[in-house]
């Protein structure tokens, strides 16, 4: 058995419900750690990024399963669903964090917002890209849907991903570097989904003519 | 050449430098020899008279000022400055005077800070990210500086350069902005009483955070047009290059007047947050050159500020 082989087997005994128990713990650390003015002079500021942050991060982590199955054949696909909700959780704790606490609801503030800052605009648009897919989240979805339709479906990931990545490198002053390294990431795990096909169907058409 | 403000006072002689970095031990131990006879150096703290400039909002807390700071030159975090701008050498620090001055030069801080009126100038301070602070400023008027260098006819602009050492400030080893930061007001802002040179904070010594030895304060106008840890200082009769300003002109005027009416492409400027408030501050409406109106209104007298933001 090769060393790949053999953490397959090991986490086929790794269950992945405590992702869910353990990932949400870190919103309620940031909101303790602000309550109690943990956070620096803006706190509110803070919360806002660390979430939106770990965000991200999740959607980057969820968009590697299928690259390292392909490549490393490595097998985690049974945490997929896990790592894909909590991302959606941590994107709508941070869009609530911003709606709640940050403009205090003022309704007529964040529509302007939404509508004048392309930065705002774009993270929006993640965000109600990622609402089918956290709602078909489940094997029932999935038999209702079909896999074919469901898969398309979750393919909004893709650009859901890279809208989050723009949100980040457009809402910072300036061009600068970690934004920036999280959107080229993002770009290489969507580059090396594309199969080159065509190969394959001059193979296939070139078999039926024989 | 003659320097008119030229002495061999250097700046560390204001301050001996032992005492500086003791400052803390001895305002704690002062209570206790306040009955010797103590002869010698001042204590750290600088005197400053009190200004009809100053607000009377309550000034943020030390802390605040001092660990939630904007100077890339040692990172993009807020934090960064406060962890890493130890680093920088203060002493000795000089400011180079040139373009149309009639005594240009290299002047030693020591001896511009022997020449000028300390006042503490209890500012509120607007960053263009919407978070807003009450600074109780140390320093002097511009003006009082750019009289004695001698300002020749021909000059409309003022443009300021901040110390670029690499060595000293590591994210000036990326390229983040074009290198020296750069900063520049039309002469007449620069003239005015309330643009300052700031040298100090709560009564102490700038902290190195905040732009230390030297900075510039214009409190009408967002936090990056107060340019900090200044070594250059030009006269020009042509509108300078400012750094922010070259990076996005529709973001960053020239002018960059506090203004909740001019709509930013990244943040509404309607209203803003005081920090140290906590989670729960709320919001409050931002004010027309920064609540500087009265005073400086009348400087552009005619000018449409949207079009010139």
């Amino acid at each position: 058995m090769t060393i790949t082989q053999r953490i397959n087997t090991g986490l086929k005994r790794v269950p992945a419900w405590p992702l869910y128990i353990v990932g949400p713990l870190p919103v309620i650390w940031l909101y303790y750690l602000g309550l109690t003015n943990q956070l620096g002079a803006d706190p509110v500021k803070a919360i806002e990024q660390q979430l939106g942050l770990i965000g991200l991060q999740l959607i980057v982590a969820g968009l590697t399963i299928t690259p390292l199955r392909r490549f490393a054949g490595l097998n985690l696909i049974k945490f997929r669903r896990a790592i894909g909700l909590l991302a959606f959780f941590y994107v709508t704790v941070h869009l609530l964090t911003w709606l709640v606490v940050d403009t205090q609801l003022d309704w007529a503030y964040i529509w302007m917002d939404i509508v004048k800052r392309p930065y705002i605009t774009i993270g929006m648009t993640g965000f109600l890209l990622l609402l089918p897919l956290a709602v078909t989240s489940n094997n029932t979805s999935i038999r209702r849907l079909g896999a074919a339709t469901w898969n398309k479906l979750h393919r909004l990931t893709y650009a859901a991903a890279l809208a989050g990545a723009v949100h980040y490198v457009w809402l910072v002053k300036g061009w600068q570097t970690e934004p920036l390294v999280y959107l080229a990431g993002i770009i290489a795990l969507l580059l090396v989904r594309i199969r080159i096909r065509p190969k394959r169907i001059v193979g296939n058409t070139l078999k039926r003519a024989g | 050449m003659v320097y008119r403000f030229k002495t061999d006072l250097k700046y560390s002689d204001i301050t001996p430098h032992e005492i500086f970095v003791n400052r803390r031990q001895l305002i704690a131990g002062a209570g206790a020899v306040a009955f010797g006879s103590i002869a010698g150096p001042a204590l750290a703290k600088i005197d400053a008279a009190k200004s009809r400039y100053s607000t009377d909002m309550k000034p943020s807390s030390f802390e605040d000022i001092t660990t939630y700071n904007n100077f890339y030159e040692f990172g993009t975090g807020k934090s960064d400055p406060s962890y890493y701008a130890d680093a920088l050498t203060v002493d000795p620090w000089a400011i180079r005077f040139d373009g149309l001055v009639d005594r240009p030069g290299n002047y030693d801080l020591g001896a511009i800070l022997k020449v000028v009126n300390m006042e503490e100038r209890i500012y509120r301070h607007r960053c263009v990210e919407t978070w807003s602070m009450v600074i109780p400023w140390i320093g002097f008027e511009l003006k009082t500086v750019l009289e004695r260098v001698g300002v020749q006819s021909g000059a409309k602009y003022v443009a300021f350069e901040t110390l670029e050492r690499p060595s000293e400030m590591p994210a000036q080893k990326r390229n983040l902005l074009d290198w020296p930061y750069r900063e520049g007001l039309r002469l007449d802002e620069a003239m005015h009483p309330l643009t300052i040179l700031a040298t100090g904070l709560y009564g102490e010594e700038m902290p190195k955070q905040n732009g230390a030895p030297i900075r510039l304060v214009v409190p009408w106008k967002y936090g990056y047009k107060s340019i900090k840890s200044i070594v250059r200082i030009t006269l020009t009769d042509k509108q300078p290059k400012t750094t922010w300003n070259e990076i996005g002109p529709d973001e960053y005027g020239f002018y960059s007047n506090v203004n909740p009416e001019v709509s930013h492409p990244r943040w509404s400027q309607a209203t803003e947050r005081p920090v140290g408030g906590g989670l729960f501050a709320r919001r409050k409406p931002t004010l027309k050159f920064n609540g500087y109106e009265e005073e400086v209104a009348s400087l552009y007298a005619g000018m449409d500020l949207v079009e010139n933001h």
